[in-house]
């Protein structure tokens, strides 16, 4: 079995969020990264289980700059057998999910594992895009995977409860909490990672079908009003006028 | 008493982490994933208890913490004293009695094997104690010879065949469930020397030592030599004198500069964070000039500490570390964090005497590691004899 993990990087959660260039740029100075959680804990922690049960290979594939090399690392300590790095920016999620296509459409992978989101950007939408590029099944959202002659077996969140689907390989699956449990790399992985591939390939050239004019953050957390517990009317007054929600 | 997550999140005051490659940052973090995964949230329990958690042992060995810079062909990871410093750090940053129990493996058991032991030693041993299947102690300090070894009374004679072992040694971490020790004895011409004793061997026992305020998850013993044949394929082959047991001790101190660096850390980082949640007076008490005072304090001695011990480390990988060097650093270190950890507790009020905080379980602890391979005022006239060129103590 041939399985391909899609890796981004976010920024630590402890990171002090900053802007630079009139706040269209994510300021990156001094920020630590690492692997987009929802990556590292369920896409590649399952793909190696899997590797381990029904035998195979794990490639993880990350659209990055060279500064990522030290996350892609990580991944081959924890176990993944080789690495791929597309060297471009990735700041479009069409483009890298285009990019991600490209390299994937003549290597008969048979599954493509994505986090079901990044912490940073809260994009997830590249895992859906690459299956759309492939013209694969797509599963969303997934929480528990298996493999079943050359089915996946998939467990994915819907709206108040859990749906169990069946897909033929190959497909694209994004990847949820519950799937697997985090696993720490062992001194024997971050020696093996030494050695391990890690092939470096130019942009394919897609397209990027997004710009990002300007971030802004959150406004502070205000203070709390209380209301009289009689005085229903003004909690309804407040809530509809000022916090706009009702 | 409820396991608390761990959220310690270390500090880097002035950005010591761009100092690191990127496999020292990948073996640290992962040191710390173990720490937090598995030491953090039974570790107040276990000294509560004084009690060593034996499921620390694989878990030490798969983060490498055994040997780590022992080649691999003999089990060890073949890493530099950087990291090897980095995941004494960590593990201390959980608890010192912790980064002890790796410590005495690698750096008193593991070392000298590798350094003055036979290659048929070396295979015999070092694989099983890399991988933790074997754990190691080392027998130097005697009930009344510490900081002058070299007054030690265990012995050991030749006949023919074998070397008959007689003696007692105390304050031995790991004694209780060592597998092997490696133990400095005096020959019939009262040359120090190094021999490996295996647990089973008739007259050998190790009982332990209990009713300790520091330490407490960690086992702590004697060895006791009553009559003991030990093969004569035992004794380490390769060094004579006492500068055998010093080299040993200089490896282990070096990791202990580091080790203590983290507890320091740790009690800093308990601290801060209490100090900005802890109301008082209508605000966090991180507000008021003496709590900022004690803070502002302790990132400073922290960061001198980590540039003394990264500087170390760097010359210790050039192999240009003198003993005297490692002596300072370690002094330096313990000496900063128990003074941080005392005034961490302070900080911590009431709070910072319970085990719901770190803070008077490192306090305790260091108060051993501020005495143990070699004292604060030893290392003191080891730096003053360095200096002057004239001993203070001999």
């Amino acid at each position: 079995m041939k399985i391909l993990v899609c890796i981004s990087k976010a920024p630590d959660t402890t990171t002090k969020i900053l802007f630079k260039d009139n706040d269209s740029v994510f300021n990156e100075d001094g920020v630590t990264f690492i692997i987009n959680p929802y990556d590292e804990w369920y896409a590649l922690v399952r793909a190696l289980e899997l590797k381990e049960t029904l035998g195979g290979t794990v490639t993880v594939l990350h659209v990055g700059l060279a500064s990522s090399d030290t996350e892609i690392r990580k991944a081959l300590a924890i176990g993944a057998d080789d690495a791929v790095r597309i060297d471009a920016e990735p700041n479009d999620a069409s483009f890298v999910a285009k990019e991600i296509a490209e390299f994937a459409k003549d290597k008969s992978f048979d599954l493509i594992l994505v986090g079901k989101e990044t912490i940073s950007f809260n994009g997830a939408t590249v895992g859906g895009q690459i299956a759309g590029s492939l013209d694969l099944p797509f599963i969303s959202l997934a929480t528990k995977l298996d493999i079943e002659s050359n089915n996946a077996i998939v467990e994915h969140d819907i709206d108040g409860g859990i749906e169990v689907l069946e897909c033929e390989m190959p497909l694209v699956i994004s990847c949820s909490k519950g799937m697997a449990e985090a696993r720490i790399p062992n001194m024997r992985g971050i020696m093996a990672a030494r050695t391990k591939p890690l092939l470096v390939l130019p942009s394919f050239g897609s397209q990027r079908l997004t710009n990002t004019i300007k971030y802004s953050l959150n406004p502070g957390r205000t203070t709390c009003k209380f209301i009289d517990a009689e005085n229903a009317q003004q909690l309804i007054e407040l809530l509809h006028n000022e916090a706009k929600v009702i | 008493m409820a396991a608390k997550t761990d959220v310690y999140q270390h500090p880097d005051y002035y950005l010591l982490d761009e100092l690191l490659t990127d496999e020292h940052k990948l073996i640290r973090d992962t040191a710390r994933a173990w720490v937090k995964k598995e030491v953090s949230p039974i570790v107040e329990e276990a000294c509560q208890k004084a009690e060593f958690p034996k499921q620390w042992i694989k878990g030490l060995a798969e983060i490498g913490a055994f040997g780590p810079y022992i080649p691999t062909e003999y089990g060890g990871a073949g890493l530099d004293q950087i990291s090897y410093g980095l995941i004494m750090q960590e593990l201390e940053r959980g608890d010192s009695g912790l980064r002890s129990t790796a410590s005495v493996q690698s750096s008193l058991v593991m070392y000298p094997i590798y350094s003055f032991g036979s290659e048929e030693q070396r295979k015999k041993y070092l694989p099983k104690l890399a991988s933790g299947e074997w754990m190691g102690c080392f027998g130097l300090t005697e009930p009344d010879h510490g900081s002058n070894p070299a007054g030690m009374l265990t012995n050991i004679k030749d006949k023919g065949d074998h070397y008959l072992l007689n003696g007692a040694k105390m304050w031995i971490s790991n004694s209780p469930f060592a597998d092997v020790a490696v133990v400095w004895a005096k020959d019939e011409e009262g040359v120090i020397r190094g021999i490996i004793v295996e647990r089973g061997m008739e007259g050998f026992s190790t009982p332990e030592t209990h009713g300790k305020w520091s330490l407490r998850a960690s086992a702590t013993g004697e060895l006791v030599f009553d009559n003991v044949k030990v093969p004569k394929e035992n004794l380490l082959p390769n060094i004579k004198g006492l500068k055998g047991p010093l080299s040993c001790l200089n490896s282990a101190r070096f990791g202990i500069a580091w080790g203590a660096m983290g507890a320091a850390m740790d009690c800093y980082d308990s601290a801060l964070r209490y100090s900005k949640e802890r109301i008082q007076f209508g605000r966090p008490i991180g507000g008021f000039q003496l709590t900022q005072k004690k803070l502002a304090e302790m990132i400073t001695e922290i960061t001198k500490g980590q540039l003394m011990v990264w500087r170390l480390g760097v010359l210790k990988n050039e192999n240009r570390a003198t003993p005297a060097q490692i002596s300072m650093a370690k002094r330096n270190s313990v000496h900063t964090a128990l003074t941080i950890a005392r005034e961490a507790r302070q900080i911590h009020g009431g709070m910072g005497i319970t085990g719901e905080y770190p803070i008077m379980r490192h306090m305790m602890n260091l108060e051993s590691v501020v005495t143990y391979e070699g004292t604060h005022d030893i290392h003191l006239l080891i730096t003053g004899y360095d200096v002057t060129g004239i001993s203070a103590f001999e």
